[in-house]
């Protein structure tokens, strides 16, 4: 895609969204593009280690919840303003990805996945006897007054959703093109390969596990305002990690536009079958639709869509 | 010595109880062309991943430049100068031709990111004989080419040192004719080359000094006409 048209896209959809703001006053169509943007947001951040890096990651539960507890200690403790609370959650996201890489880049295929499970688990054992942020029973999060110049706080909250959201997508794609980006891909195609091109894998790795933290805090530390009563069960819920895997793998993960066509298709399908079927369907959808294209489509929509263009070229 | 480039010094490597390498010593001077060889299994391949730092050796040295890199990551000693081909190549799948080459012209040579880069890349691909599949993937390159990618992935390193394991295997006589060309000239501007090769001829028209390697050992060591007349050499082929 073309700069301009891209960065052009990105404002218009930025514009849109605003624009949304001074029409629908229905909360219901906040809350579900809040939610369809948070899964995108996970998408573009899993896919930077998951995609990009080829480390599968099944803890990003785990970095979303930092996000979100970061939140909740601090507003508890020093009752910070939201946009200091996000670069919180992002920066303890961020280290608990450096953290994590050191532990266990070392760590080759399915053992790194397991890894990443086990911290995710471990990180939830802990919060579940952490008093101070509510522990098991959760803990209820007042959501505050302003809101800016919207008419309501969850307009407000989708607003900022949809920046960090878009941002996300605008640092995934200067890094799939980038130098950078060229050095993690040398790492999944052939990491003793790519060592001897000179590419220092184990930095590489780490700047793609902190980049990723970073962004599952980042789209965890609005969430408490967002569902205004946090208890580790929502916070660390199998479907964030669930969909996390699933919106890149659908879209598919070797390019930046996947995650987010991934993201659209799935959250959209999860957002209407909610609604019109039942709530409790969310899963059973991405699982479905994951079994379908990775037996009928393993390289994703965006795979599907370069092999129909280069068939036509050819 | 001033000129000496790589210097391995008493090299072993075990992988449990068997003893790939053994006491391996060896010098290689700036600018030499010295070929390598040894029947299958005498641990060629080994002594290559332990000088480019693919494997850790268990005992010994080395030194590149003068610079001790035994205990080096392989990414530092591609960046000091040593590049290497794999015996079965290993492009990275992903990319294009072009941007398997954009990886160690970014990263190992340190050079111009961008288009400059791409200039680079594409001067190689000319050298080698690649220009035109530039743009195509390289997991759908002939076997061939693939061979031939690896060598211009090896040269894009701006190398020092440049190792090449087998990279002639499978290819018809012309082709080989081709890649000795193209390793002559790059000896030529100061490339220094060691060579692995099963082609006899190959080996011995090119190089300069061979070294024979059997066991995990150094068992003879001279001018290619010296060795073909090595009693030692002969049985390590043949058999006694």
């Amino acid at each position: 895609m073309k700069p301009v048209a891209f960065w052009g896209a990105l404002a218009a959809v930025l514009a849109a969204g605003l624009a949304l703001t001074n029409v629908a006053a229905n909360e219901y169509y906040y809350n579900a593009l809040y939610l369809i943007l948070q899964g995108m947001l996970m998408a573009v951040a899993w896919n930077v280690l998951g995609g990009f890096t080829g480390y599968v990651n099944f803890g990003s539960a785990g970095f979303f919840a930092m996000g979100a507890y970061t939140t909740v200690a601090l507003d508890k403790a020093l009752g910070l303003p939201l946009p200091l609370l996000i670069l919180a959650g992002g920066a303890v996201g961020g280290l608990v990805g450096l953290g994590l890489g050191y532990l266990t880049l070392r760590l080759k295929g399915v053992y790194f996945a397991i890894a990443t499970l086990a911290m995710s688990i471990v990180i939830e054992t802990l919060v579940v006897n952490w008093s101070y942020v509510g522990g098991a029973k959760g803990s209820y999060m007042l959501t505050p007054e302003k809101h800016l110049w919207f008419d309501s706080y969850i307009q407000m909250l989708f607003v900022v959703m949809l920046l960090l959201t878009l941002s996300a997508v605008a640092v995934s794609r200067a890094l799939s093109s980038s130098r950078l980006g060229r050095g993690l891909a040398a790492i999944r195609d052939d990491e003793v390969a790519a060592e001897c091109a000179g590419v220092p894998t184990l930095r590489l790795k780490l700047v793609s596990t902190t980049v990723m933290g970073a962004m599952m805090g980042i789209a965890g530390a609005p969430f408490p305002y967002f569902v205004t009563y946090v208890e580790p069960g929502s916070a660390f819920s199998l479907f964030i990690a669930v969909n996390a895997i699933a919106m890149p793998m659908i879209g598919g993960t070797a390019h930046w536009l996947g995650p987010v066509i991934g993201a659209l298709l799935v959250g959209t399908t999860q957002e209407i079958v909610k609604v019109t079927v039942s709530s409790e369907m969310n899963v059973l959808i991405v699982g479905v639709m994951l079994v379908v294209f990775i037996t009928l489509a393993p390289q994703g929509i965006v795979g599907v869509a370069r092999k129909y263009l280069r068939r036509r070229a050819a | 010595m001033s000129d000496e480039l790589l210097r391995v010094g008493k090299l072993g490597k075990r992988f449990g109880g068997f003893v790939a390498l053994d006491n391996v010593s060896l010098t290689v001077r700036a600018g030499e062309r010295l070929g390598l060889i040894g029947p299958n299994g005498s641990g060629k391949t080994t002594l290559i991943n332990c000088i480019t730092g693919a494997l850790f050796n268990d005992q010994g040295t080395i030194h590149f430049d003068g610079r001790d890199v035994t205990l080096l990551p392989p990414f530092q000693r591609a960046r000091a100068g040593m590049a290497r081909t794999f015996q079965i190549p290993r492009p990275f799948r992903s990319m294009t031709v072009l941007e398997n080459l954009q990886v160690p012209l970014e990263y190992a040579a340190r050079g111009p990111s961008g288009r400059r880069a791409v200039d680079e890349a594409l001067e190689v691909l000319e050298v080698i004989g690649l220009r035109e599949r530039a743009q195509e993937d390289s997991a759908r390159l002939t076997q061939i080419d693939m061979r031939k990618l690896e060598l211009a992935r090896a040269m894009a390193a701006k190398p020092r040192l440049l190792i090449s394991d087998e990279a002639m295997a499978g290819l018809s006589s012309n082709e080989v004719d081709d890649v000795l060309g193209i390793l002559r000239r790059l000896n030529d501007t100061g490339i220094t080359i060691i060579m692995i090769e099963h082609i006899m001829h190959a080996v011995m028209r090119f190089s300069e000094r061979v070294i024979c390697l059997d066991a995990g050992q150094i068992i003879c060591e001279g001018t290619p006409q010296s060795i073909v007349q090595d009693a030692g050499v002969q049985r390590a082929y043949l058999g006694a």
